[in-house]
């Protein structure tokens, strides 16, 4: 039911390995000093993003969190502007004003991830609103962590989600941490799905590291979404495999958690399917893992090479007319 | 020319924008079927319909985040936060987001969205429903706010604030509700960021906005009597602050008293002191003066609201001060 056809899985496969590959550059850039501040990465979510990517249409639109590099590449940006965004460059995807926790494109329909957490929630029922009074047909995702369901903007944004029927589906990426806390220390339920029913919007536990199951479970979202019926909450079980950000190990882990994960990485996964399916082999799929890390390396040394922003365009985009 | 209400003319520029541009939308607590808690929009639900006209749940940050994430999708929201007491509680959404939007996505989208609250003290609300709002909001580059005082600026302000492609937050003045005024219904949009000349004089600059507009215009009419000519300043737009129309008359008058109903620490007033201190410090031939309220909280019972509350008789005590 779930399973996608050859072409679909290949999309994923390659936005899936693309993500994993860039993520560990990124970290690689961050111990040469050429990447600033903090990141958050998503090594270990990857289908998360590539499936929900997967099931939406033009016109739609997300926002996300700050760990969001993956959401931006499983949606089309390019690899070279996502570098010199990391670098803080002019040619950057936010011309170097965002850095790794605001990458944007509203070519692509993102529409931004944040830094704070959980104020991507209602940005996302403005597009919607958008969508809804143009009556486009277009729908929007917002994903978050299982750290953003005890914000109180998430409940804000659900109740009036549901209550003006916005083509909304709230993906919550369950990692199992919030920051460097398990969520059994600071959130009395396992399932944060569980949480839809108090808004009168399905609340649907997905396997988070199965992109197909990602995917489907998107499609009927969407799907509902755009008929009219109102948004849904999807809760996406998953695992970060490092820790919060760059500086974090996450010695709080129990022994053995991150292995018994990894035995569900998801991007092994797929590729178990598509050998068992006849659709990849391991030696092509070397060689689009080969390809894709040529096409980092590229992107790393394109972005290095290009100029930072401008001191005198300080006050650039501050206001319209800028 | 009609004369109508402050009040009115709030109604009539939300009306009139939502006429002109269909993207106009509007959203806010008890806005749409009552009209608003102070019968500031009747007649926009009626006219314009659900799809364009909501009442919200109780939530001031989704209303924001909402009205932001419209706005950078094609819309032009107009959202309300009923008291401007309530934009603490949105103020992530209104400094990280909305102030922030534009340029942390390099100029890929524009905010045109305006955030309306209704501010102020005198009218017996208590501590947590009386506040003046523009000094919180004065240190957000990316934001505009402005403060309009009569029923033309108001019509005026902000129907500019609709149609201006960035935020701008348009704080009304309780008290003014039921000031009355002649006001253009077909003139052009005012500028944004322009303060005005409410009343011509020579010896002493006097520079307010809303309610204390109102008690500096009144102390300057009573001293006229006495050949005393305050020119009066109203500042209208707090951010981007007129620094040119401030510095001119204080040229003239070589004084300056500013009258702000916010706490002396911080207050915009600090900000229009500077202003004058660094660019027209040899236009002055005596000290900046401040009239505020005082370092205290603004109370339920009218004995203690009034004392806070600068009045005509500080306010011309501070002109005969300065003019000794």
């Amino acid at each position: 039911m779930d399973r996608l056809d050859k072409e679909s899985r290949t999309h994923a496969l390659l936005a899936m390995v693309k993500i994993r590959l860039a993520e560990e550059e990124i970290q690689n850039l961050f111990m040469a000093n050429l990447v600033r501040g903090t990141t958050h990465l998503a090594i270990g979510q990857e289908a998360c993003s590539a499936g929900v990517a997967l099931a939406l249409s033009k016109g739609d639109t997300v926002t996300c969190s700050y760990r969001g590099h993956g959401h931006a590449l499983a949606l089309g940006m390019s690899l070279r502007s996502l570098m010199a965004e990391m670098m803080g460059k002019e040619s950057g995807a936010c011309k170097g004003r965002g850095g790794s926790m605001h990458m944007t494109d509203k070519s692509i329909g993102l529409l931004g991830a944040n830094a704070i957490v959980g104020a991507q929630l209602p940005i996302a029922l403005g597009a919607a609103l958008t969508a809804q009074v143009r009556r486009t047909g277009a729908i929007a995702a917002t994903f978050f962590g299982d750290g953003a369901a005890n914000i109180g903007l998430c409940h804000e944004s659900m109740n009036m989600a549901s209550v003006w029927k916005l083509p909304v589906i709230f993906i919550c990426e369950n990692n199992l941490y919030g920051e460097y806390s398990h969520i059994r220390e600071t959130t009395p339920i396992d399932d944060i799905a569980d949480r839809a029913g108090a808004y009168a919007m399905p609340g649907v536990i997905v396997d988070g590291q199965d992109v197909e199951a990602v995917h489907a479970a998107t499609v009927s979202a969407a799907e509902r979404a755009r008929n009219g019926q109102g948004p849904s909450l999807l809760e996406l079980k998953t695992y970060r495999y490092g820790g919060h950000s760059r500086s974090d190990t996450a010695p709080y882990r129990k022994p053995g958690e991150l292995a018994q994960w990894q035995e569900r990485d998801p991007i092994d996964i797929l590729a178990a399917r598509m050998y068992s399916d006849g659709e990849l082999d391991p030696e092509e799929f070397l060689e689009i893992k080969e390809a894709i890390a040529g096409e980092v390396f590229d992107a790393v040394e394109w972005a290095k090479a290009e100029p930072f922003p401008s001191p005198q365009s300080l006050e650039d985009y501050v206001y319209a007319a800028s | 020319m009609p004369t109508m209400t402050y009040r009115q003319a709030v109604t009539e520029a939300i009306a009139a924008e939502m006429r002109r541009d269909d993207a106009v939308v509007f959203f806010g607590e008890d806005v749409a079927k009552a009209g608003g808690v102070f019968k500031v929009t009747p007649g926009i639900y009626e006219e314009f319909g659900p799809v364009r006209v909501r009442d919200t749940p109780i939530s001031e940050q989704a209303i924001v985040g909402t009205a932001l994430g419209a706005a950078i999708t094609g819309l032009r929201p107009v959202a309300e936060l009923m008291f401007a007491d309530f934009i603490p509680v949105a103020m992530d959404q209104i400094v990280n987001q909305v102030a922030k939007y534009r340029f942390m996505s390099g100029g890929q989208f524009t905010v045109p969205l305006t955030i309306r609250a209704s501010q102020g003290a005198g009218g017996g609300f208590g501590t947590q429903h009386s506040q003046c709002a523009e000094s919180w909001l004065m240190n957000f580059p990316g934001l505009k706010v402005v403060a309009p005082s009569s029923p033309a600026d108001m019509y005026g302000l902000l129907r500019a604030a609709i149609r201006d492609d960035d935020p701008v937050i348009v704080l009304e003045h309780k008290s003014l509700y039921n000031l009355v005024g002649e006001v253009d219904l077909e003139a052009a949009p005012e500028e944004l960021g322009q303060a005005a000349v409410a009343r011509a004089g020579e010896d002493i600059t006097l520079v307010a906005t809303q309610q204390m507009l109102q008690r500096a215009l009144a102390t300057a009419e009573k001293l006229a009597d006495e050949g005393i000519k305050p020119e009066v300043i109203d500042l209208r737009s707090l951010a981007p602050l007129d620094g040119a129309t401030i510095l001119r008359s204080v040229r003239k008058t070589s004084r300056l008293i500013i009258v702000e109903e916010a706490p002396r620490l911080g207050g915009w007033g600090a900000n229009v002191a500077a202003l004058v201190a660094d660019e027209g410090l040899f236009y002055l031939d005596a000290p900046i003066k401040r009239v505020n309220m005082e370092n205290a909280l603004i109370a339920y019972s009218p004995a203690l609201e009034d004392e806070i509350i600068p009045n005509a008789q500080r306010i011309e005590g501070a002109v005969r001060q300065l003019l000794s």
